[in-house]
């Protein structure tokens, strides 16, 4: 989760939401989100809300993190009943960072259960946690599948020593094998995290890469083209010129490769940057925040997302803690969201999804559009015929710029 | 010295041999209106509280640039030998841009006051304007200011002055506008050496209008010297070439702020205000006499300013168009010298073609419609006026690229100036070399001292008025000064090149060169095109051609990745905000055929380097 937060109304100390909200909640899935805002080092290209002991001046509130996040559960559960929404089993979780498994599995068991008691959980569900590959062991991986946990998704990001050295990363490659394994036994599904074009990463070293991350057999991979995020220590790094800038045509090669790559070992692509083993073992918590549903972040920093309100909580770890101490929701601002805004992020959202946009539900401008993007080979001619817009290869690429075209006026 | 004046005479009922009309001349920045303002302190028409440096200079922009733009007269007492005299300044501009403002204010004089910075030496516009004032028969006082400077030289520069005009350098003035020193002996000798201005009383009244200022509250304001006779208030005035009538509702002397009088009377210089609202109805050079008792011949005029430099003048955001042509037109009220016409560019939308005196007098109309009309301009780059004949004898005149016949051409003459360099003797080498790029051909060369030398050449307009000055200022450490006049014109061997972007022309960026100079411009813009436009979803060429043979090329690849690619959890509000973001700069470009094109990229490739730096000259 970025560490800067939109700008937004207020939202209000009960967390109650507005009437509109509930409207027509039974239809949707509902998710749940927690954020562990934690990390061991913080990576230099990392923007994500999260601290390291250091930051945090004391390791204490890690201490008292799951006690805090599971007031947030409680506070959400209690404030979706008042505010009329049906109480519905979750249908995914998705703890992530920071480093989820730098805490103790027992507290994201802790959580996990606690979330449980105030939902349910429904048959099937998925349940995931981020981990990166040297903070799980054996025994914490057994523990959380033991808890109910499904899936776990692991921060290989290369399999390149001098990548990972760029990006900071702790971990030796040899971990992530071990980890894999380590997970399987505990009956977890396994996705892996990579990133593509850090500055001095060769074509080759980013084939290598992906060739040891399928050798792993993973059911999912998240494949992301490194951002440079502003105020990072990998953007200080680029402008003093101590590594070289990112270059956008090597991102798309790499991309391409990706592609091929991970098609040829038998995952597809559902989303721009991920890839599943079968359709089934696509994120589908994931795939709850682009299709719209419903869920509730719990954390510092977390967004919330229910019946198009949308919210975002205080960043701070200490301001979340103190404003659930005293009994007020954590959120900092939130947006209600009207049609065309809806509108709007449907398209922005679904246009990167390999189920596509349904285009007779697309405005004249994005119903007009349609042929010059298929001209343009960025959309998927045929899928186009059965009225689905649907990106090429191509168009993946160049998926910001398609959503720009077809977006009304 | 004199002391303040006790008395001072009244307008209306001065005798003529008490007053003096004189203006100060000088090339750009050697102060001339910090002399005036120590003038306007000692004879304490402002007062010491009240003063502020260039206090005559008014307009924002030249506040801001340090520049007079605009002539300024003030009427000031001065009392010498216990005689009370009116005397009349009028402050000038030193860039050449401005030279029709020296030039209409040495009509209103009989003596001018020649500054030279003491430190500077005799530099070009000091040539050109002293040779416009002794074509006018004007008696010249020599100055040397900024004497408190320590670089200043004063012997070298009396001996230079003196050589020049004749006389002795002991009778060369020194004096610092900066502490005042020498200033009050300048007044004294102002009125002991310059001749009283004559005319006739009884005649019937003829007045010169040598400035038309629009006022928004007072209408348009015209100032006059009065030669013959006299105006009074309430009177009914004509206006003798356009036999146009008006009632004098005011009239006044400025010293300088408006102050009504009884009338003007012979040899004194005012203002009128008649509620006119446009300046062209109240023109500089005409006659200005009395309806009930016409003159019978007016006074001669001056030539219009002509324009040199022509501009096309876009609001970045089409819908401005209405402001902007309101603007212009106010703006014309102010200054006669500014003509323009709509003219609409398939690239930029509608828009202005506008004609300038040169570059600065363009940049600060610029500078105006933006900041008084809140308006954001792209200016196209600037031309001068070309003029084609047709194989079928038909004469086409251009100032604007895009407008070049397609037809066959049988001649095209260009606009030619003859210029005159003054620099030390060192850089003549350098200084000959860089007029003879230009197509220049020499003129001769004097001796101004031992060691400075006044170069003349006549070269085309175009190869003059854009980088050149900078280009000689560099050359020669910055020592070297430039003045130029219209002189003519030539037949040249000049082709138009445009460019293309995916084979669709920008009529933008077309332009007429020497064919010398073609290629050059071609690669010049293709290529700075090609770092300005950001790359589409598709490769477009870009091509540099004269008529149909392409002369440079370049081509901007294809994008290959526009998408965020990364794990953005639940923050859509970020991304959404993003996309909003560059749906909003993509509403900001303008369509080549299918290439978009920022503004940013417009104004970055229409905005010569040269025109950069151009503010001072
Ligand atoms: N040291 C010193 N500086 C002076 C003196 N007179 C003018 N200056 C400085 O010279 C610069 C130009 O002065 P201006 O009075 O604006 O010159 P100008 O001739 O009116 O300039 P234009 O109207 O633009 O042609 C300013 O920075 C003045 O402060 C002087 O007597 N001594
Ligand atoms: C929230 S991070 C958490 C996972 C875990 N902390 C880790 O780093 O292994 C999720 C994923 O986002 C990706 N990511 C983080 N910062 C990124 C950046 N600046 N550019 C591209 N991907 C980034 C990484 O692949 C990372 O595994
Ligand atoms: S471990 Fe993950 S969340 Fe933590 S700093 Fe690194 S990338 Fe960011
Ligand atoms: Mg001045």
């Amino acid at each position: 989760m970025p560490s800067v937060l939109p700008l937004g109304d207020p939202a209000p100390p009960d967390g109650l939401l507005p009437a509109a909200a509930a409207e027509g909640a039974e239809q949707r899935a509902f998710g749940l989100y927690v954020h562990i805002p934690f990390c061991a080092v913080r990576c230099g290209y990392c923007d994500f809300n999260t601290y390291t002991a250091t930051e945090l001046g004391g390791g204490a509130s890690q201490d008292a993190y799951a006690s805090t996040a599971i007031a947030e559960v409680e506070f959400a559960a209690g404030a979706m009943l008042a505010s009329g929404l049906p109480t519905r089993p979750l249908s995914t979780v998705f703890f992530g960072g920071g480093t989820p498994t730098l805490l103790p599995a027992e507290d994201l068991a802790r959580i996990l259960t606690a979330s449980i008691r105030a939902w349910g959980l429904q048959p099937g569900a998925e349940v995931t946690t981020e981990a990166n590959p040297d903070s799980v062991t054996p025994e914490s991986l057994q523990l959380l599948a033991d808890a109910g946990f499904t899936r776990v998704s692991f921060g290989m990001q290369s399999a390149v020593p001098h990548v990972l050295k760029v990006l900071d990363r702790t971990h030796t490659p040899s971990r992530v094998p071990e980890a894999v394994r380590w997970a399987r036994d505990a009956g977890l599904a396994v996705s892996l995290d990579l990133i593509y074009g850090t500055p001095g990463e060769s074509l080759e070293d980013w084939r290598y890469s992906l060739e040891t991350a399928l050798s792993y057999g993973p059911d999912h991979i998240s494949a992301y083209a490194l951002i440079v995020e502003d105020g990072t220590k990998l953007a200080a790094q680029i402008r003093r010129g101590e590594v070289p800038e990112i270059d956008d045509d090597d991102h798309a090669a790499k991309y391409e490769l990706a592609d091929e790559l991970i098609s040829a070992a038998g995952l597809g692509w559902y989303e721009v940057s991920n890839w599943s083993r079968t359709p089934e073992q696509a994120c589908r918590h994931n795939l709850a925040y682009w299709r719209g549903d419903d869920w509730w972040g719990i954390g510092p920093g977390a967004h919330s997302h229910v019946g198009g309100v949308r919210w975002w909580n205080v960043k701070h770890p200490t301001a979340y803690a103190n404003r659930l101490g005293s009994g007020a929701s954590p959120a900092a601002g939130r947006e209600t969201l009207d049609t065309e805004t809806r509108n709007v992020e449907r398209i922005m959202l679904e246009a990167r999804l390999n189920s596509g946009l349904d285009i007779p539900s697309l405005g004249d401008t994005g119903r007009h559009a349609v042929a010059g993007l298929i001209a343009d080979g960025l959309v998927d001619p045929v899928a186009a015929f059965k009225h689905r817009l649907v990106l090429t290869l191509k168009g993946r690429l160049l998926a910001d710029a398609v959503v720009r075209r077809i977006l009304p006026d | 010295m004199s002391p303040m004046a006790r008395t001072a005479p009244v307008p209306a009922a001065t005798d003529p041999a008490i007053i003096r009309n004189f203006c100060i001349i000088a090339h750009i920045d050697h102060g001339k209106s910090t002399l005036a303002d120590r003038m306007l302190q000692y004879t304490g028409v402002v007062q010491s509280r009240d003063m502020k440096a260039q206090y005559l200079d008014r307009m924002d922009i030249e506040r801001e640039r340090g520049i007079t733009i605009k002539s300024q007269a003030v009427r000031m007492p001065w009392e010498l030998d216990g005689t009370s005299y009116a005397l009349n300044m009028i402050d000038t501009p030193g860039h050449v841009d401005f030279t029709y403002e020296v030039s209409r204010s040495l009509a209103a004089c009989e003596g001018a006051v020649l500054l030279v910075d003491a430190a500077q030496g005799i530099e070009a516009q000091t040539l050109a304007n002293l040779y416009l004032a002794m074509e006018n028969n004007l008696t010249i006082i020599p100055v040397l200011n900024k004497i408190d400077l320590p670089a200043a030289q004063p012997e070298k520069y009396a001996a230079e002055l003196a050589s020049l005009i004749g006389g002795d350098p002991e009778d060369v003035l020194r004096v610092s506008g900066k502490t005042g020193a020498g200033v009050e002996d300048l007044l004294d000798k102002i009125v002991r050496d310059l001749p009283a201005p004559v005319g006739d009383p009884d005649a019937p009244a003829r007045a010169m209008i040598f400035d038309s200022v629009y006022d928004t509250y007072r209408g348009v304001v015209t100032y006059v010297r009065v030669v013959d006779g006299m105006l009074h208030p309430r009177e009914r005035i004509q206006m003798m070439s356009t036999r146009a009538t008006h009632e004098l509702l005011e009239i006044g002397v400025s010293s300088p702020e408006p102050t009504p009088s009884k009338g003007l009377g012979v040899g004194e210089v005012g203002y009128l205000i008649t509620g006119v609202k446009d300046v062209r109805q109240s023109k500089v050079g005409d006659t200005v006499t009395n309806l009930a008792k016409p003159a019978n011949a007016s006074l001669p005029g001056y030539a219009d300013a002509k324009p040199m430099v022509f501009s096309g003048l876009y609001p970045l955001d089409g819908t401005d168009y209405p402001v902007l042509r309101d603007a212009l037109e106010k703006l014309m009220l102010n200054d006669a010298a500014l003509v323009y016409e709509p003219e609409t560019s398939a690239a930029l939308g509608f828009g202005f073609r506008v004609g300038f005196l040169g570059l600065l007098h363009l940049e600060i109309t610029r500078e105006r419609l933006e900041r008084e009309y809140k308006l954001d301009l792209i200016s196209t780059a600037p031309n001068v006026e070309y003029e084609v004949t047709l194989e079928d004898k038909k004469v086409v005149h251009v100032t604007n690229p895009s407008e070049y016949p397609t037809g066959k051409v049988a001649e095209v003459r260009e606009p030619m100036v003859s210029a005159t360099i003054l620099a030390p003797n060192e850089f003549v080498g350098a200084i000959m070399e860089l007029c003879q790029s230009r197509r220049g051909v020499m003129g001769g060369m004097d001796y101004l001292s031992e060691d400075r030398v006044e170069i003349r050449y006549r070269l085309p307009l175009a190869e003059i008025v854009f980088d050149f000055f900078d280009i000689l200022k560099s050359k020669t450490r910055g020592y070297g000064s430039l003045d130029w006049k219209a002189d003519g014109e030539q037949v040249a061997d000049l082709v138009k090149v445009d460019i293309m972007l995916q084979g669709e022309q920008v009529d933008a960026f077309s332009a007429i060169t020497h064919r010398d100079k073609a290629y050059a411009y071609g690669v010049m813009m293709t290529g700075k095109l090609r770092e300005l436009i950001p790359r589409q979803q598709f490769e477009v060429p870009i091509q540099a051609a004269i008529g149909s043979r392409i002369i440079a090329r370049e081509s901007i690849r294809a994008i290959r990745k526009d998408v965020l690619a990364k794990c953005y959890g639940g923050d859509i509000t970020r991304k959404r905000k993003l996309l909003e973001k560059q749906k909003e700069g993509k509403k900001r470009m303008k369509m080549v055929g299918r290439v978009e094109v920022p503004q940013e990229a417009f104004i970055a490739a229409l905005t010569t380097d040269e025109s950069k730096d151009k503010a001072k000259k």
